[in-house]
């Protein structure tokens, strides 16, 4: 019961507090043809239960970024505050979730067992979350196809094999990489609906980085727009779309402005 | 809008059944794979009729090139002292496609974690590797005796290199994606190596292990060669000297026959183990 109550109050303390708070960071790699500059100074800031979209050109750091905020990378140099601490605590508590780009199942597994194996690898750091794997499939729409393996289901249905995954530990965090890129559009449109009911169900925070204009600002609660060479933040631009949203808002007047004005700004990007 | 009511995806029963179509579809299948079975039997039975034929004709002498019907007949008649000679050979070239390969397993391992061995003994496989079978199979003769160990021996060493060369490609060729999945899950390094790397090895593994079934034999058969008195290899050699051409062209039958039936069951262990891996089960 104490238990119960101090973890609540340590989520409430959390919560007036940003999930992802970064400063001045910096990331530089060396290469045999001398020293890459691929984040430069970034600022950026995600309110608990957030939705931020990362937009830019190829080559703007976006998917070095996530790598920061996931302790995948160390930055140069500038702090990193992930859920309130630090980057590395927040991973081996399990409260990130990566989905990357092409889904990265483990081909040997079906889908409810890729679904599963955060929870058996780690050691103690793998609790088990609210939702069972297979409940979790459910939650994705796959009900069925637990016993599938990856070469067995498209394209679409591994992402959402690979979503299902990233929220097996209940991440308060929850990080996409380009997840839906290689899809088709109206599967596209259609992950993106059920991306914004499953954060709206599980309040998570996602940071998810796109190069699709219209994905960018029909997801996020804020766009933030960077540049290449070095990366750096361009633009953070506010998404003033009513919520719930439906792919319909696409064709309103604001939502027309609001990627044009995107479009703009990238091209000078 | 609640996550509940996302809609399922397509089900499997989204197959529409046309039955004519589908057993059109079953008899054009039925019909390839008998096509595929058949045609090689039909293309053998060919050669062995020209042969037999041309051994008549041209009136060969069965020392210098026996007619098949011959070669038949002394694989019944022979067929005892054949499987007694078939025995050894075959202890030994399993024993040695074991010995080869679990150590080529341990050391494509140890090479993985350990880059420094890698560098100082990879180039030293190579050497070895280089060494022709029929050169270094006296010297483990020599070093081990005529017994059966010379043999396993040479057949683990001619087993060894490519296994060694594969799984070290497939330990190490993880997609980096799966790689950071698991740091991203704190993976331990034994979770890692048994639930990510050797996985992933393992259509590598089992395509050095068809090569090595075969060259297992090999082995075996070529120890046989330096002063043995049993095995395949003793008997092809003893044959070749007594000019009983039929007897030796047996033998040869039998040691295929056996390196094919080898072949066969790591095949079929591979299709059973890698049911996921599209690419190498069509």
């Amino acid at each position: 019961m104490e238990a119960a109550v101090l973890e609540q109050n340590s989520r409430k303390s959390a919560a007036t507090a940003a999930a992802v708070e970064l400063s001045r960071v910096t990331v530089r790699f060396t290469t045999e043809r001398g020293s890459v500059t691929a984040l430069e100074n970034i600022d950026l800031s995600v309110p608990d239960g957030g939705f931020l979209t990362l937009l830019g050109p190829s080559g703007c750091g976006k998917s070095t970024l996530l790598r920061v905020v996931s302790d995948l990378i160390r930055p140069t140099s500038g702090s990193v505050r992930i859920l309130g601490g630090e980057a590395s605590a927040a991973r081996a508590r399990r409260d990130i979730g990566f989905v990357f780009q092409d889904a990265a199942l483990l081909p040997w597994r079906t889908a409810l067992e890729n679904v599963a194996l955060p929870l058996e690898v780690g050691g103690k750091n793998s609790r088990p979350g609210r939702r069972t794997p297979k409940e979790l499939l459910e939650l994705v729409g796959l009900s069925g196809w637990e016993n599938a393996l990856p070469h067995e289901l498209s394209g679409g249905m591994r992402q959402r094999v690979s979503i299902a995954r990233a929220l097996v530990n209940d991440p308060r965090l929850l990080l996409m990489d380009e997840p839906f890129g290689a899809l088709d559009e109206i599967t596209r449109d259609r992950l993106n609906e059920e991306l914004l009911s499953i954060w709206e169900e599980t309040g998570t925070t996602i940071l998810f980085v796109t190069h699709s204009i219209y994905e960018a600002a029909f997801l996020g609660q804020k766009v933030l727009l960077l540049a290449a060479r070095p990366g750096r933040v361009r633009e953070t631009v506010p998404v003033p779309l009513p919520s719930p949203r439906r792919i319909e808002q696409r064709e309103s007047l604001e939502f027309i402005e609001l990627a044009a004005h995107l479009r703009r700004v990238l091209e000078t990007c | 809008m609640s996550a509940s009511t996302i809609e399922a995806a397509p089900v499997p029963e989204a197959f529409s059944d046309d039955d004519a179509a589908q057993a059109r579809f079953e008899a054009t299948r039925r019909y390839l794979a008998w096509r595929r079975r058949l045609l090689p039997v039909i293309a053998t039975a060919a050669i062995l009729i020209i042969w037999e034929l041309s051994v008549h004709f041209f009136d060969i002498k069965p020392y210098i090139a026996p007619a098949p019907t011959a070669v038949a007949v002394k694989l019944v008649e022979k067929f005892g002292l054949l499987m007694t000679n078939l025995g050894p050979t075959a202890i030994e070239a399993i024993s040695g496609f074991l010995l080869g390969n679990i150590a080529a397993v341990l050391i494509a391992t140890s090479f993985v974690y350990q880059r420094t061995v890698e560098e100082a003994f990879f180039p030293v496989a190579v050497m070895v590797h280089t060494i022709p079978v029929m050169a270094y199979a006296p010297i483990l003769v020599l070093l081990l005796g005529n017994g059966m160990s010379a043999k396993i021996a040479i057949a683990a060493m001619i087993c060894f290199f490519p296994t060694l060369v594969n799984m070290t490609r497939g330990l190490r060729n993880v997609n980096p994606q799966h790689m950071e999945l698991m740091r991203i899950l704190s993976a331990s390094p034994t979770e890692i190596f048994f639930k990510l790397r050797f996985k992933n090895s393992l259509p590598y593994l089992f395509s050095a292990l068809k090569i090595a079934a075969a060259t297992s034999v090999i082995g075996a058969i070529v120890g046989e060669w330096i002063g043995s008195t049993t095995g395949i290899g003793a008997l092809i050699i003893q044959a070749t000297y007594n000019f009983d051409s039929p007897l030796l062209y047996a033998t040869i039958v039998v040691g295929s026959c056996f390196s094919a039936f080898f072949f066969g069951i790591i095949s079929w262990a591979e299709r059973m183990s890698l049911k996921w891996n599209v690419a190498e089960t069509i």
